[in-house]
């Protein structure tokens, strides 16, 4: 088979590039209203207007082919062709943002100056004309040199256009492309952007924008925070008040199919295995799967509304304070989801010093497979009611947990700037997208990608760390008429006991530090686990069958237990799929290690200081 | 007057940039926001509770964020004859 045609699509960030890749080859790479989503070369297939295939790559926005962050590094290599193992692309397709040519001209006339054959896509001409700007693209191709064609990627208009140009520009005889940027003076450069996008310019009408409008409130200094902090609450609370309906429904059907399962098989092992460790085991975590949509709806809206720049913007002062950059508040704000993106993300940091105290602290970020456990401690041991009209205790203790995160994030990045990755203070340098309204499709396709990525970890990860711990939890069986219970007996039991020897001072039981170390394969394990030691304790004691998981924790645990097992959490040392990210982004074993020492220390003395306050005060 | 003591929402342009301030990387990130001497700019809005955090800014088409430290390097001028 032959090589097929490389194209390259680069450009400014938040020039809608991915959009563009996602419309041409059918892919649903990330999109966001924000500088800095892409962050790694992303190849797919395209079709042109013949049916001749074409790999299309995506790479992350940069303002020049001069990289001063890694991921801008990677668009700079594989432009030039020095991106190791790959080939130099065929071509470009150059995109550019409508309403803000002047600016993304400039690196468009650099990359066009490379001689690779062009072609630039004027995208988001909806936004400029809601501007009241309107561009002429004959004008702006006759200036440039190459084919300029009109596009909306999120409307996929003028893509057949965009296939058609690509065709004909793949057919021609490629001319010699540079292999070094040709140097020319940077000012006169810019100069000519503007002179050629002023000339592109046919009528522009002003307009009352809207974007000014919103960031007078937005970035207030008062009322800006107070609407983040809103934001943030009411997310907690609605993690809580709009999932009480599905959640119902869950359990009713986990019920339902372990009653059925009961039914219908002979007491035995298989059973067993079925019932304790699939449908409680398994289920017990999938239950918490409409809490997880509806954390990740705000975080979606959040990215796609240009909100996530605004909050960086409000949050820069206590950035400053702990020495990192403005810039670092968005990789952290993503690891509300998931620290993997979230550490993937702070390669748009350009100060290497300034990008390894943020992964360091993303794993303090509470990610969503913690919401499970949060969710059923808060849910066995905090009353449901108000503590003021329309405020759930509930939603404001899982609040509260998130706040504890983001403030030991904060207090440990002060100290690690002080000591293990002192140097110059990062700065913020942060270009604002305009405000858009998300459009409904792209928020219902994120979150169905959450909910299908969400049941294949039930269905594989969680799956297999519960039915491994189910094999530990019921071999070998106890002899008959031993006193000893099977849990005990069994060998994660014993394992478990060992363990016990170091988290008994911090009010830990033998549950808990039986879900601990599954809980390292991924966080929601421990829920998990906890359902499957409980539903094999209870044997086949119909009454105790018939609890949830949330009224046996709360039969079992003492409350300064249950507060040690949320602190703990808050720190706890991250799963094994975040050390391994880590690893990756610093190229060795050093530092994932320190995080996973560092935080485990943390976590030990949180959930210590927690039980030992607790006890003293006499709760329980 | 220094871009941070611009009163909001006037129109200015760049009269100098103290390029000295900045670390190389982000001067030349700011020329790249087209942030140079001759840029028009405006300021829109000051973060920070005592006014000691970012500031918001218009350059050209652009809007962007930045410090009260680089902002302080940037040098602007008002009125009818400011522009270059
Ligand atoms: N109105 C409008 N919005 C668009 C268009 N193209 C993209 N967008 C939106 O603009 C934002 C940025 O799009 P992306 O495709 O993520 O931008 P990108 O160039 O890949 O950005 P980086 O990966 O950060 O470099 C997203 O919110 C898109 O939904 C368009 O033609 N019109
Ligand atoms: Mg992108």
């Amino acid at each position: 088979m032959s090589v097929l045609p490389l194209v390259a699509l680069v450009g400014n960030p938040n020039a809608g590039k991915s959009a563009l890749f996602n419309a041409l080859t059918g892919a649903r790479q990330k999109l966001g209203n924000y500088p800095g989503v892409t962050v790694e070369r992303k190849a797919g297939r395209l079709a042109l207007a013949d049916g001749r295939p074409v790999e299309l790559v995506d790479l992350p926005g940069t303002y020049s082919l001069n990289a001063a962050s890694p991921d801008e590094q990677v668009t700079r290599d594989v432009v030039m062709g020095r991106q190791a193992g790959e080939r130099r692309p065929d071509a470009l397709v150059i995109v550019v943002d409508a309403s803000n040519l002047d600016n993304h001209l400039r690196f468009a006339l650099e990359l066009i100056a490379l001689g690779l054959p062009t072609i630039v896509a004027l995208n988001m001409v909806d936004l400029a004309t809601r501007d009241g700007l309107e561009l002429d693209a004959a004008v702006l191709a006759r200036e440039l040199g190459v084919p300029v064609i009109a596009t909306v990627a999120v409307r996929k208009r003028g893509l057949d256009h965009l296939r058609e140009e690509l065709g004909g520009l793949l057919d021609s005889a490629a001319p010699e492309a540079k292999t070094l940027p040709p140097e020319r003076d940077f000012d006169a450069v810019r100069g000519e952007a503007r002179r050629i996008a002023r000339a592109a310019v046919v009528r522009e009408t002003p307009s009352r924008r809207l974007t000014a409008a919103v960031d007078r409130v937005a970035l207030h200094p008062v009322f800006g925070l107070l609407l983040l902090l809103g934001l943030l609450f009411v997310m907690f609370q609605a993690v809580y008040a709009w999932s009480e309906a599905p959640i119902a429904m869950i359990e009713g059907l986990a019920e339902a199919a372990a009653t059925a399962a009961r039914d219908a098989l002979p007491d035995g092992m298989l059973r067993s295995f079925l019932v304790d460790g699939v449908i409680n085991g398994v289920g017990s975590v999938v239950v918490f799967l409409p809490q997880i949509l509806i954390l990740f709806f705000f975080i979606l809206m959040l990215e796609a509304t240009g909100y996530m720049v605004r909050a960086a913007f409000l949050m820069d002062g206590i950035m400053a304070k702990v020495g990192l950059s403005g810039r670092a508040f968005i990789p952290l704000l993503s690891s509300f989801a998931c620290a993997i993106p979230g550490i993937m993300a702070t390669r748009t940091i350009a100060d290497p010093k300034d990008r390894l105290t943020t992964i360091l602290i993303a794993p303090l970020m509470t990610c969503s497979a913690r919401l499970p456990v949060y969710a059923v401690i808060i849910g066995a041991f905090i009353p449901a009611r108000d503590v003021l009209p329309g405020v759930g205790l509930q939603g404001f203790v899982l609040f509260c947990l998130y706040v504890a995160g983001i403030i030991g994030a904060m207090l440990v990045a002060l100290i690690l700037r002080m000591t293990v990755t002192k140097g110059a203070s990062g700065g913020f340098l942060m270009e604002m997208p305009k405000y858009q309204w998300p459009r409904p499709q792209d928020i219902l396709l994120g979150l169905w990608q959450r909910a299908v990525i969400f049941l294949k970890r039930a269905g594989t990860i969680i799956f297999t760390s519960t039915v491994i711990l189910w094999v530990l939890l019921s071999y070998p069986k106890p002899p008959e008429g031993s006193a000893v219970s099977q849990v005990d007996y069994s060998i994660a039991g014993r394992i478990a006991g060992g363990l016990n020897v170091i988290l008994e001072p911090i009010g830990f039981n033998r549950d808990i530090s039986l879900a601990l170390i599954p809980a390292m394969a991924a966080r929601e394990v421990a829920v998990s686990a906890l359902a499957t030691v409980y539903s094999i304790d209870a044997g086949d004691d119909e009454a105790l069958l018939e609890r949830s998981l949330g009224d046996r924790l709360k039969d079992q645990w003492p409350l300064p237990t249950a507060l040690a097992f949320l602190a703990w959490f808050i720190f706890a040392p991250q799963c094994i799929s975040t050390i391994a990210v880590t690893r990756r982004e610093t190229n060795g074993w050093k530092w994932p290690m320190f995080m996973l020492g560092y935080l485990f220390v943390l976590a030990y003395v949180a959930a210590g200081l927690t039980f030992w306050t607790a006890t003293a005060l006499g709760l329980s | 007057m220094r871009l941070t003591e611009l009163p909001l929402r006037q129109p200015a342009f760049v009269d100098l940039i103290d390029w000295s301030v900045l670390s190389p990387s982000e001067g030349q990130r700011l020329r790249e926001f087209g942030l140079c001497e001759g840029a028009s700019v405006e300021a829109l809005h000051h973060g920070g509770l005592w006014g000691k955090g970012p500031i918001a800014c218009k350059v050209g088409r652009m809007t962007i964020a930045m410090r009260r430290n680089h902002a302080a390097a940037v040098t602007v001028r008002t009125g009818p004859d400011a522009a270059p």
